[in-house]
């Protein structure tokens, strides 16, 4: 890692102008989002005035006895837990397959799973759409979780691939050597080698799930999970403080979840959080 | 039992990668591919304009409507828009991720990295949101405005062409903001990540060969930096294709590719139109991997 103190002949030391840059990009990224909990204190119920013209805390009980936001939060969670779940069991076994061998099409298995992030969401969502239209299924709790689930794997893949990928395979042989069977072997070397990579990754694909509405939008039928409840009252605002509080909560459960899920991954480089 | 199974399995390689290969390879085959192989086939169909009912025959008459003017007019601006998103990024990334590569301690660096992969990875519709309080005409910009007695140069602004409208949230100028504030961590992490990778020896070099800071910028730098910034830009340029969300908060009337995807489907149940407008999205993105792939962006990712 490079230090301030490297060394390098001239000119060095970040100029004033870079600092002042990096700076204003870091606040450019953070301000907006940590505005959302000072309007969800805000007395101002009929518009986004600034400054509030006062604050109180009468919204967050409000907001968290609202039966539909209630619906849509519940609705959120059990969807992100089952796709996290699914996405967990699939990239798992898909980064062990390409770490442990060599075959044909190798290159196009990373390729393929990267691809429901890499194409526009819309093309994932109309796709499912037609393929669901097509086949005539009816929407539901699954159709949505589906959906989630094919985008999650990407996520778990790469954060257990690059963890497979620093670890030595000696332990493995090792291990086996002195008598294990595989699944002794796998629960006890293999399984704390990955753990804390698994952890990341579910949380990283709980987030990514919980916020997605691209997808969604197009694959669930009548229900509305809570950034789709969001949308909606972006769109046709009933009760902006309650909304506010809302979106205050959104941020809470994604964000101290990804704060862990660095923290345990600190020190190595398999966050890979740049392929959301 | 489990040591007899395990003995099996272990002399039998192939047959371990295929359980493990399977599993996932059946999902992404039968929900993703296959899914993207029925939009295909769905293109090829076309709606009924009496009954609205899709006809299942094979015709090539839904392709034909999208060299309209109008849909021809659609894939511009999205396109358009998607460009000047991805260079607006990549110039406002390129300072955070050059300082956090090479002058960064690393103490600092590991907050800036939180700083940047805390707004990639939380909600997406929330932060869209807060750019509705921003933008609101009683909103944060309009008081600034009013307060550093700016507020003629943002009605002059507002009175322009193209970039202005009846106010800061209903502009382009205001979907470009939201489009590049949402995306900028997916450009600043590749960046940063090819920054990493310039091997110090290689500028000491260049300074012992007697360029001065500036040159070995411009020679040694940028130039591996770019496959960073052609991986930032995947994203940054996919997004921006295919989000209906912001473009519909912030926009005009005037439709851009997903706006029109969902209509299509939405309202007029029209899914042979919307697959088929899909297939030039992908085809953009397809072309765009392939020139990626070559410019050797995915060592970046």
């Amino acid at each position: 890692m490079p230090s301030k103190k490297s060394a390098q002949p001239s000119g060095e030391r970040a100029s004033w102008f870079l600092k002042f840059g990096a700076i204003a990009i870091v606040l450019f990224l953070h301000i907006p989002m940590w505005l959302i909990f000072l309007y969800s204190f805000t007395t101002d119920t009929a518009a986004y005035t600034f400054p509030p013209p006062g604050f109180t805390l009468k919204w967050i009980p409000q907001a968290l006895a609202n039966p539909e936001m209630q619906e849509a939060l519940s609705l959120s969670i059990r969807v992100a837990l089952l796709s996290t779940a699914a996405a967990l069991v699939l990239g798992t076994l898909a980064a062990s397959a390409v770490y442990r061998s060599d075959f044909f099409g190798k290159e196009a298995i990373s390729f393929m799973l990267i691809l429901p992030l890499a194409l526009p969401g819309i093309v994932t969502g109309i796709a499912m759409r037609s393929a669901i239209s097509l086949m005539s299924i009816p929407f539901s709790f699954w159709t949505i979780v589906i959906g989630h689930a094919t985008f999650c794997v990407v996520v778990v893949y790469n954060n257990v691939l690059a963890r497979f990928r620093r670890s030595s395979g000696s332990m493995i042989e090792a291990s086996m050597d002195l008598g294990a069977n595989s699944f002794q072997t796998f629960r006890h070397i293999v399984l704390p080698n990955i753990g804390t990579a698994l952890l990341a990754g579910a949380i990283l694909a709980f987030s990514l799930s919980f916020d997605e509405v691209i997808v969604t939008t197009f694959t669930a039928g009548q229900q509305e999970t809570l950034p789709i409840w969001i949308l909606g009252q972006m769109f046709k605002p009933r009760s902006r403080p309650i909304t506010n509080v809302t979106a205050m909560l959104v941020v809470l459960i994604t964000a101290l979840p990804i704060l862990f899920a660095q923290r345990i991954t600190a020190g190595s480089s398999d966050t890979e959080g740049e392929t959301k | 039992m489990l040591n007899r199974i395990s003995t099996y399995l272990y002399l039998r390689p192939k047959l371990v990668l295929a359980l493990l290969l399977l599993p996932p390879l059946i999902w992404f085959l039968v929900v993703y591919i296959g899914s993207l192989i029925t939009l295909l086939i769905n293109s090829f169909f076309s709606l009924d304009s009496f009954t609205g009912q899709i006809v299942r025959e094979f015709t090539l008459k839904t392709y034909a409507k999208l060299f309209d003017k109008a849909n021809l007019e659609i894939f511009g601006r999205t396109t358009l828009m998607a460009a000047v998103v991805t260079i607006a990024c990549a110039l406002l990334a390129f300072p955070l991720s050059y300082y956090m590569a090479r002058f960064a301690s690393p103490r600092v660096k590991t907050f800036l990295y939180l700083a940047v992969t805390l707004p990639l990875w939380s909600s997406y519709v929330v932060r869209v949101y807060s750019w509705k309080l921003i933008l609101a005409q009683e909103g944060i910009v309009s008081w600034f405005a009013n307060l550093t007695q700016l507020d003629g140069i943002l009605a002059w602004y507002l009175k322009l062409p193209v970039v202005g409208g009846s106010s800061l949230a209903i502009s382009y100028t205001g979907v470009f903001l939201v489009f590049v504030y949402i995306w900028l961590p997916y450009m600043i992490i590749p960046i940063q990540t090819a920054l990493e990778r310039v091997p110090k020896s290689l500028i000491e070099a260049s300074g012992d060969l007697g360029a001065k800071p500036p040159q070995t910028f411009w020679n040694v730098i940028l130039p591996l930096a770019f496959p960073g910034v052609i991986a930032g830009s995947i994203f940054t340029f996919s997004l921006t294709l295919g989000d209906f969300i912001v473009p519909q908060l912030f926009g005009k009337s005037a439709y851009t590719i997903g706006r029109a995807v969902l209509t299509f489907q939405g309202t007029s149940n029209n899914i042979p139109l919307a697959a088929a407008f899909t297939m030039g999205p992908i085809l953009i993105m397809m072309v765009y991997l392939l020139i990626a792939r070559r410019l050797g962006a995915f060592d970046a990712l």
